[in-house]
């Protein structure tokens, strides 16, 4: 994952971080397209839990996870001052459903420590490292784990 | 524009003229023996020949002028064209399909098959050809003959690779035309017509490239040449006399101008028969000019030397080669007139363009990349939307519709419909193309499986969306296998029942009620329904006591697992069967029905949206959601009473219409928006006719309206949804669902369609 941004350093990276529950998440800000606030969104029949339904982005078709669902938390309870980032994963465009966008952070690799071994099978699937910020942790997520190619199996 | 684009355009083309090719040799398969559809094929292939050589696609060329010469043949008559040997043409024109596919695409072709073609259009040439060629096996005399000239490319491409590799032969070959004592001599008259010079030929390049083939005298006849004040400065009156003493053959002389050859007049007669023809005929009396010959020499001075002499003469269109050619300084005079002309001239040329665009049935066109369009036609949708958003809106905050913001907004939705239209228009293209391809598929598996046939199209020019064109071909390649396979009887068994020994196969487009209707009829042996019957319990889908009507048997063939696995034949579905082409139909958003009479073959008819973009839509809401019913599939609604409503059986509910009992099925329970059925008597029944017969009624809650949706891909950021075909937005802003009615059907009915199983079971 290269790439450079003109006041960027080599191996820096910008990430976007989120709130979900008391917890704070962090994705590669290359993958995020928009951020958008949260507008109810039509229920597709036969979908996983997590799958909340679809929207309307600007005449697409943009699917909606509930990512407190998908991360295997308490699942979301959306109300208009729930935030969706439009992220891209792979080719697709998906709403991730989060409660509140915190910050833009701008590390290097250094600071992203590796992921404590944890049991937990879905933990160690989506997480890519955790960062320490000003005594916050921040888990660095990659979306496309979190969404597999075989998803239309999965669904 | 770099190589590559030029490449991509010359592929293009070859497309086109693979197309035409094709279709000329189908013309006279069919008994026509116009010339113009013999010099049409034969343009094709000299098209592809001469493009593929500026590239130096040599396999190709190789290929292309085989055939292009057998072509010649049948064109000055030496050759007929009977069925054999178009047999052997048709085949000929798939090899050059595909040399041009691997060409563009890379990877290889067939080479065993493409050499025996080559042997059989050889054979062809010679059997009946006393050419140059004719004493020799190996087409090498000709290809060297075309290859020696061929080095400076009397070609307008800017190149001087055209691929041509010499051949070493001998002059033995030639047998009685190469003159033991001296050189044969040649009399040689051409005539440039106004084309030539406007594709960009020049007669003084095609002349030099003639001096190289031997010692030549040549005379300039101007006796053609107008008074200055009814000349067309663009115009070509002069015409030259050249004799020529060659040892290579008339062939080589007519290959220096072989991409001229449509815009020229040219004769080329050993010179004791011109003479003789000259004495006998005194209408052409030479009046030699003295024409230096130097000029043609060094490619150098050429450019100047030919602006200035031959050029500049002939189109007179330059006033600054006017005034350094000294023959012509009487034009500075007429510039002025000159100017006035060249006006004229380009109209007449755009003229004759148009008219040569007419004389090929194409019309005027223009290449847009599909990309563009499509970005158009989203927009397009998207201002519908809008529109209807608009509409909406103002509908809420003003309820008298009187006031001329109303108007105004009817107004605009009517250009937004008509844009809609004209933008879907453009992405209409005839269905011709894929049937064109199916033609080939019908040859070559009537050759491998030795049957006789003759597919038959009609409606080719039945226009529908690209998109659906594209995904018609596979499906409709599938069933043609199956036809021709399964369907048509061997010639024996043919003759035995008293039928034509060779099968037909007929393809028909036509348009019907908003929709397009693609017929498939063979006049085979019609579906074994004994067979079927039998094969459909012995593989478990239905049971061994069902009572199943004509057509439902029929309709066995379409379901999964219903074609045995072993991939014995790669010819037909044996291992893919016609669920699949069902399949693809339905997720097309069509409909395929069989019928078929033992005896006298199966009709396979498919009925498909032209579009695949918007759909006429019944908004309906079921437990809260809002769904889109594709009004195709809706036979009638209506509003159950409790006394037409009938249990069976622990969870199925039957509602009876006429007299008849029809199963209902509750849309909310199937897609799992509510646990348990609801009341019927609450909602409102849509009767639906599904895929296979028999019709279902879907239980929904209340019916909104009827209107026209865009379509949108879920897929494309989500996945396939099993009873969901599709979603569209609303005009408040929301997606809604379209219906997938059979799949919803499908699931319904439970065990028998098991790609719907999982929704079954999830539900």
């Amino acid at each position: 994952m290269s790439y450079t941004v003109k006041n960027l350093n080599e191996g820096d990276r910008e990430l976007i971080a989120f709130r979900i529950g008391d917890q704070e998440f962090c994705v590669n800000i290359m993958s995020v397209r928009e951020i958008r606030g949260w507008t109810p969104a039509t229920a597709m029949p036969h979908s996983p839990g997590y799958m909340l339904g679809v929207i309307n982005l600007r005449g697409a078709v943009l699917p909606i996870i509930d990512l407190a669902a998908r991360l295997g938390m308490k699942p979301a309870d959306p109300t208009a001052r729930h935030v969706i980032i439009v992220a891209q994963v792979r080719r697709k465009v998906v709403g991730l459903l989060v409660d509140a966008v915190s910050d833009i952070l701008t590390v290097t690799d250094e600071t992203i420590q590796p992921t404590p071994e944890i049991s937990s099978e879905l933990e160690r699937q989506f997480a890519r490292g955790i960062l320490a910020i000003e005594k916050r942790m921040i888990c660095l997520i990659e979306l496309e784990s979190l969404f597999p190619e075989t998803e239309s199996e999965a669904a | 524009m770099d190589m590559n684009e030029i490449k991509e355009i010359f592929f293009q083309e070859c497309e086109e003229q693979l197309a035409e090719l094709e279709s000329g040799l189908l013309k006279m398969n069919d008994g026509d023996r116009d010339p113009e559809t013999v010099n049409a094929v034969f343009r094709a292939v000299h098209s592809i020949k001469g493009g593929a050589g500026a590239f130096g696609l040599d396999d190709l060329v190789a290929f292309a002028h085989v055939f292009e010469t057998t072509l010649d043949c049948v064109r000055s008559n030496k050759l007929e064209p009977n069925q054999d040997v178009l047999k052997v043409m048709l085949k000929s024109a798939d090899v050059l399909a595909d040399l041009t596919n691997a060409a563009r695409d890379g990877g290889s072709v067939d080479e065993s098959r493409s050499r025996g073609l080559v042997k059989e259009l050889e054979a062809l040439a010679n059997g009946e050809l006393p050419s140059p060629s004719a004493s020799s096996e190996a087409p090498a005399p000709k290809a060297a003959a075309k290859a020696a000239p061929a080095a400076p490319a009397p070609t307008p491409k800017p190149t001087d690779d055209s691929g041509f590799q010499p051949v070493p032969f001998s002059f033995d070959d030639f047998g009685g035309e190469g003159d033991a004592g001296g050189m044969p001599a040649y009399e040689v008259i051409f005539k440039p017509r106004y084309e030539l010079y406007s594709k960009g030929n020049d007669a003084t390049l095609l002349l030099r490239d003639l001096s190289r083939l031997g010692e030549m005298t040549i005379y300039c006849n101007t006796d053609e040449l107008p008074g200055l004040e009814e000349l067309d400065p663009e115009g070509a009156y002069f015409f030259w006399n050249v004799t020529i003493k060659t040892d290579k053959g008339e062939d080589a002389i007519r290959t220096v101008f072989e991409f001229a050859e449509w815009d020229c007049e040219l004769t080329v007669k050993p010179v004791e028969e011109a003479r003789a023809d000259a004495t006998s005929n005194d209408e052409l009396p030479m009046v030699p000019v003295p024409f230096d010959l130097s000029i043609l020499d060094e490619t150098g001075a050429t450019e100047e030397v030919s602006a200035s002499d031959a050029r500049a003469e002939e189109t007179a269109a330059a006033v600054a080669a006017a005034e350094t050619a000294s023959n012509v300084t009487q034009m500075a005079a007429a510039a002025a007139r000159v100017e006035k002309k060249e006006s004229a001239a380009a109209a007449a040329a755009a003229a004759s363009a148009a008219a040569q665009n007419n004389a090929a049935g194409a019309g005027q066109t223009i290449r847009v990349d599909l990309d563009r369009v499509d970005r158009l036609i989203n927009l397009v949708g998207e201002l519908v939307i809008n529109q209807a958003m608009l509409s909406q809106s103002v509908i809420e905050n003003d309820t008298t519709g009187t006031s001329s913001i109303n108007m105004g907004l009817e107004e605009l939705q009517q250009l937004t419909r008509e844009i809609q239209d004209s933008v879907m228009a453009i992405r209409a293209q005839p269905v011709k193309p894929v049937f064109q391809r199916m033609s080939r598929i019908v040859r070559e598996i009537a050759d491998m499986t030795g049957k006789s046939i003759r597919l038959i199209t009609e409606g080719e020019n039945t226009e529908v969306d690209k998109t659906v064109i594209d995904k018609l071909a596979e499906p409709l390649t599938h069933m043609i296998r199956n036809a021709v396979d399964h369907g048509i009887e061997t010639p024996e068994k043919r003759a035995a029942a008293g039928k034509n020994t060779e099968g037909t196969v007929r393809l028909t487009a036509k348009h019907r009620s908003g929709r397009i209707l693609i017929e498939l009829a063979d006049d085979g042996a019609g579906i074994n329904r004994e067979k079927v019957r039998q094969k459909a319990i012995d593989n478990d889908l239905i049971p061994a006591d069902a009572n199943l009507s004509d057509e439902e048997i029929d309709n066995l063939i379409f379901l999964p697992g219903f074609s045995t696995a072993d991939k014995i034949s790669d010819i037909s579905g044996r291992g893919v069967g016609m669920d699949v082409v069902k399949r693809s139909i339905q997720a097309l958003g069509g409909r395929i029905n069989i019928t078929s009479k033992p005896g006298h073959g199966s009709v396979f008819t498919m009925s498909l949206p032209l579009t695949l973009a918007v759909l006429d839509g019944m908004v309906v809401t079921v437990a809260g959601q809002t769904l889109v019913v594709p009004l195709t599939a809706i036979v009638e609604t209506l509003q159950p009473e409790a006394a037409a409503i009938h249990s069976f059986g622990a969870n199925h509910r039957l509602i009876s219409i006429r007299n008849s009992f029809c199963p209902l099925v509750d849309v909310g329970r199937i897609l799992n928006f509510r646990a348990t059925q609801a009341n019927p008597v609450e909602g409102v029944a849509l009767l639906v006719e599904s895929e296979g017969g028999g019709q279902r009624a879907l239980m929904v809650d209340a019916i909104q309206g009827q209107r026209q949706v865009v379509i949108k891909s879920l897929e494309a950021n989500y996945t396939h949804v099993p009873g969901i075909a599709a979603a569209t937005i609303l005009g408040d802003g929301r997606v809604a669902l379209i219906l997938d009615v059979d799949a919803v059907v499908g699931a319904s009915r439970g065990q028998s369609l098991k790609a719907e199983m999982s929704l079954a079971a999830v539900g």
